[in-house]
């Protein structure tokens, strides 16, 4: 198989490079207790990337993602305001159904279409729901958002200082899960199917197998991811706000996909841990000027590593 | 609803229509020739608006009036040196490469001039309102409207489409833009420099969208984030129209002006929706846009 510019060419990441990456994020924070909500924040984008990387395989780019990741956060908030109360084990699951739900309405009407037409027809419902989170007052607080409780595990409580580590460790514990089942669904027929789409989807149809539904399934599938991230960041971060479905939201998932690269699991959080890094340290010195490094890098990055953080690994793999 | 306020929205719709044209006609121009959509677009906007502030400052003391000119010299100015630096620092390198990188590097750009707008004119609100209360108020109907709202910025608007369907139609550039917009690699075989054409759209298309924000700049004030929210709209306007399609920007312009402005006097926290339902519903139905032409399948 031959990807002209390496953004999609698979490759199974090096061992010890995920064992190394998985050490880190676990023991890290126990020395340094700042980095335990940086670090699940970081591994929760890196499950919504992980959808848009999915969605890479098959060429396709959705600049309206941040549509599925503003659900799951609402969904829980919505949980914690009308219902109330609420388990950490019942929240991970609400966010990904919630997120699936959509995912399949949305997935309907947007897998009829390719490349721009399927950017932009994602970017118009995920800004559809924006407004609405935005304007209906009275059941979404517009702007401030919705307060989101901090959850029991198992109907245990934890005091905050606790809870982050809890947070965390489930976090990866998710990230574990869902990266070994997407690099399952991509390496089985199903996922063969959905690089087809990018590949040739005319041949991928004489075989007499319907592209839509292939890529409906992984749509789902990516949106199912984006619920999820949307869940865990709002736990993390104690709120759901309308900017979690902005565009530039949007934006800033297909970019982490693309700085770490969209050839493998271990890529999105790759470009995950280094936006957030970039961002959480910069924003903190430089208020003003974060965003133009992270610009800077992205420019850089696909001018000279057209694959991304992961491209560099597999090039020095190669050698 | 009574006639005053069907007159109010109507007024309000076209003024607001004209500058939504501006700058989606620049997008849709773009996009044309270079099958790039510029997602740094909306930066443009809010730098024209800004530069034009700038300007009209500058030049205020000598003469009110030539906040005027000030506002054109400002849109052409951002047009020529962001847009320009843009297309060949930056969007030079990707022609050709994947779609998701060409969108992706406007983003980045888009990233870095929201940081250098802050950097340069901070993050205050700035207010510019001069040229606005130098044109004289007129009463519709016993309401009170300024004519620059009214009258100059759809004059504005008027008189750039028909400028750009005069160049492309009639003018050896413009029928130059127009060959590549049609078929870039025919083009190409008859010996049209595609990187000139290119580099001459971008400018323009810029330059427009600049436009956009220096007539806007009076009307509003200019505060970080101004951008953010007009390249969304100018997408829906150019995707509803048909990517491409200059004519077409300026009626779904006017559709959509005219649709928010009567929802504001009806419903007024659907304002932000409609824009985005008619976007929907329209590329739901018809996905090369109103006006687009359907795209035959390649095998």
């Amino acid at each position: 198989m031959s990807a002209p510019s390496g953004t999609t060419h698979r490759f199974a990441p090096p061992r010890w490079a995920v064992l190394a990456c998985v050490l880190i994020a676990a023991i890290a924070p126990l020395l340094q207790p700042s980095l335990a909500t940086l670090m699940t924040l970081i591994l929760a984008k890196g499950i919504v990337v992980l959808g848009i990387v999915v969605l890479l395989q098959a060429g396709q780019v959705s600049f309206g993602h941040a549509m599925f990741f503003g659900v799951g956060a609402y969904a829980i908030a919505f949980w914690g305001k009308y219902i109330g109360g609420g388990d950490l084990l019942l929240f991970i699951l609400i966010g990904p159904i919630a997120g699936l739900i959509l995912g399949v309405i949305v997935g309907l009407f947007v897998v009829r279409y390719r490349e721009i037409f399927f950017g932009m027809l994602n970017l118009a419902f995920s800004m559809v729901l924006w407004s609405l989170l935005e304007k209906m007052f009275h059941i979404t607080n517009g702007a401030d958002g919705i307060r989101i409780a901090r959850p029991a595990l198992a109907g245990i409580s934890f005091s905050p200082e606790a809870f982050q580590y809890v947070l965390l460790y489930t976090t990866l514990t998710l990230v574990l899960i869902t990266s070994y089942l997407v690099q399952r669904y991509l390496d089985s027929p199903l996922g063969h199917m959905l690089r087809a789409i990018k590949s040739n989807e005319t041949r991928l149809e004489y075989l007499g197998v319907s592209a839509r539904h292939v890529l409906l399934i992984g749509y789902a599938v990516s949106a199912a991811l984006g619920g999820l991230g949307g869940v865990l960041v709002g736990i993390a971060q104690q709120i759901a706000t309308p900017e979690f479905a902005y565009w530039t939201k949007s934006g800033e998932f297909v970019f982490i996909a693309v700085l770490g690269g969209a050839s493998n699991a271990l890529g999105a959080f790759l470009g995950s841990a280094v936006f957030e890094f970039v961002r959480f340290f910069a924003a903190a010195k430089l208020a003003n000027t974060w965003q133009l490094i992270l610009g800077v890098v992205l420019i850089v990055i696909i001018l000279f590593a057209p694959g991304g953080l992961i491209g560099l690994l597999k090039r020095k793999e190669a050698k | 609803m009574d006639s005053i306020l069907a007159i109010l929205a109507v007024l309000d719709g076209l003024s607001y229509a004209a500058l939504v044209f501006l700058v989606s006609v620049g997008l849709s121009l773009i996009f044309g020739v270079l099958r790039i959509v510029n997602i740094a677009h909306g930066s443009l906007f809010a730098y024209g608006a800004y530069a034009a502030a700038s300007l009209g400052m500058a030049v205020a003391p000598i003469s009110p009036w030539l906040t005027f000119p000030a506002m054109v010299v400002a849109a052409v100015l951002v047009g020529v040196i962001v847009g320009g630096l843009m297309e060949r620092l930056v969007l030079r390198p990707v022609y050709g490469r994947e779609e998701v990188l060409q969108l992706l590097v406007t983003f980045a750009v888009f990233m870095i001039l929201d940081n250098v707008q802050r950097l340069i004119w901070g993050v205050q609100p700035i207010f510019a309102a001069e040229p606005l209360r130098l044109l004289p108020n007129i009463s519709v109907m016993g309401v009170t409207y300024t004519s620059y709202q009214v009258i100059l910025l759809p004059a504005v608007a008027v008189l750039t489409l028909v400028l750009l369907r005069y160049f492309l139609r009639h003018t050896r550039a413009g029928a130059i833009i127009m060959a590549v917009t049609e078929d870039r690699e025919a083009a190409t075989s008859i010996g049209i420099d595609a990187t000139q054409v290119f580099f001459l759209t971008f400018v323009i298309g810029a330059s427009l969208a600049a436009l956009g924000g220096a007539l806007a700049s009076p009307t509003t004030s200019l505060a970080p984030g101004m951008g953010t929210g007009m390249i969304v709209l100018s997408f829906a306007v150019a995707a509803t129209a048909g990517l491409g399609q200059i004519e077409g920007a300026a009626v779904t312009s006017l559709m959509i002006g005219l649709a928010r402005a009567f929802i504001i006097y009806i419903q007024p926290e659907f304002e932000v929706l409609v824009p985005y339902l008619i976007m929907v519903l329209v590329l739901l139905v018809r996905p090369m846009g109103l006006f687009g032409t359907t795209r035959v399948r390649k095998i």
